[in-house]
Order: C-alpha cells, then structure tokens, then sequence
C-alpha cells in the first residue's frame, strides 16, 4: 500500500540530477525500473548511492518483516527456469523501452493523470491478461 | 545525507508495502491478470490504495518546494510514441508469464528462493540490452 512513497523518493533524485546537468534525470519521474535500469544500463550513475540505499531498504525491509509472519510467505513462483528467464528479460527490456513500469506508469502516473502513464498501464495490463489466456489457458504453461 | 537517508526510508516503506500488501504473490498477481478468465480483483485495492494518497500528494505538490530543495518534476508529457507502446506490450507478457514486476521481484528476493535470482538476473539482461533494442525499435519504426 505504499507504494506511492516511490515518486516521492524520487522528486528529489529527479531535480538533483537537473540542476547538476544530467538531462536524463531532468523533472522526470522514476519508479522502480527506472532506479534499477539506471544503475544497470550507465544513465543513473551520477547518483547511484541514492538509487543503491533505496534498493536496499526495498530488500531488507521485508526481511525484517518476514519472523512476524508466521508460517512464512510464499510467492507461489513457477520453477519453470525458461518460463522465468523469458519474463525476466522481457520486463527488463519492456519497462526500460517504455521507461516505466508499475510503479513508474501505474501508480505515479495515473495518480498525476498523465496520459501516458495511463496509455502504458491500459497495455500492459491487456498484454499480461493475453498472455495469462494464451499460456494458462490455452497451452497449459502456466 | 539527508537525502540518502530519505531513500533508505522510501525503498523502507515500498518493499514493506509490497510485501504486506501481497504484490510479491505471484498467484495473486496472475489472478488479477487473468480478466478474461478467472478474475480475482483484489490486487486492484492495492493499486487504488497507493494511487489514491498519490493523487493527493501531486495536489499538495501545487505551489510548493521540496524539502530538501530543487522542485518538483515538470507537468506531464502528452506525447505517445512506438517506445511507450512497444515497450508496455513487453513488459505486460512477462509480467503475466511470472507474476513479477521489478519491484516486487526485487522486495521478494530474500524469500523467493532461486526462482526470485533468476528472475532478476534475466532482468538485469533484458535493462542491459534494452537501449540498443530501442534503437533498433527507432529504426523499424521510422520504417514503417
């Protein structure tokens, strides 16, 4: 349910950059993808200890949480490694071709009533429930 | 320093959200996908959740500045172009095939077992590579 707090992080990232010349960062807005793909594809180097702590509170945080859980949590993953490598890299690709996904599109980009998120959110959405029919319901993959 | 310890407090609170909230079920996810088939919508409450206090944020935004100095981002940008759609139509099958996005792949590292690795690590490929195929998306669609 915080998720929200995402583009907030990020307003100050967003203005640093920009007023520091890098235009990648200039008044834009980044959600998850855009934190990870900086670090991996080079564009968000200048701040990269920003982008790293962030990272690292997403992973411990729930790590701390988890002995309060009993029982545990299960994130239910298919143990099907080449289902798992092709979505891998198809997010990858796709949110940082889109630059954005749900956090970025979804969750800061409707709330601001950007069109764009909105347009990106509509298709991915209608692309994940396709392919949810093709491989669940018709091939049986998943 | 206060602005690393305001990233550790952001990243804090989103993997805590995610983890709470069920977006690391990847059944869940996959449900909520699943519109035409056997729908479950209550990943949609997660999603009204965070965009509702959202919403309001952006408002609050309206004539003030950051705390910690600089402004806030421009108004949004209306333009859609073949990157915006291509890339979403991407991401929205893998993220059907898994159940994964990237933050909730990420706040489900330490508990989801070597699925969760693999996953990133195909990620972490698909971001790498993503500049050159966009470029070449670019160039088929100035083709087409």
């Amino acid at each position: 349910m915080e998720m929200d707090w995402i583009c907030g992080a990020h307003r100050w990232w967003a203005h640093r950059a920009g007023r520091r010349g890098f235009p990648a960062g200039n008044g834009r807005i980044m959600g998850a993808s855009g934190i990870i793909g900086g670090l991996v594809d080079g564009s968000g180097w200048h701040n990269a200890a920003e982008r790293l702590i962030f990272l690292a509170g997403v992973i411990v945080v729930p790590i701390l949480l988890l002995p309060f859980f009993k029982g545990g949590v299960d994130t239910h993953a298919t143990s099907n490694v080449a289902v798992l490598i092709a979505a891998g890299v198809l997010v990858g690709l796709g949110t940082r071709i889109a630059n954005g996904c749900t956090s970025g599109h979804g969750v800061c980009g409707i709330s601001r009533l950007s069109l764009r998120g909105i347009v990106a959110t509509v298709f991915y959405i209608l692309a994940g429930g396709l392919t949810i029919v093709l491989f669940r319901h018709i091939l049986g993959v998943i | 320093m206060q602005r690393l310890f305001l990233s550790l407090l952001s990243g804090g609170l989103f993997g805590a959200g995610l983890f709470v909230s069920g977006m690391t079920d990847t059944t869940k996810v996959q449900g909520w996908l699943d519109v035409f088939g056997n729908w479950d919508p209550t990943l949609a409450f997660v999603m009204g959740g965070a965009l509702v206090p959202m919403f309001v944020a952006w408002r609050l935004t309206k004539g003030r500045r950051p705390l910690v100095g600089g402004d806030f981002p421009a108004e949004p940008r209306p333009e859609m172009d073949h990157r915006l759609i291509a890339g979403s139509v991407l991401f929205g099958m893998g993220w059907g095939l898994a159940g994964l996005c990237p933050g909730p792949a990420v706040a489900s590292l330490s508990y989801n077992g070597v699925a969760g690795f693999i996953f990133v690590g195909a990620m972490l490929f698909g971001m790498l590579v993503a500049p050159k195929a966009g470029r070449q998306l670019d160039w088929l669609a100035a083709r087409v």
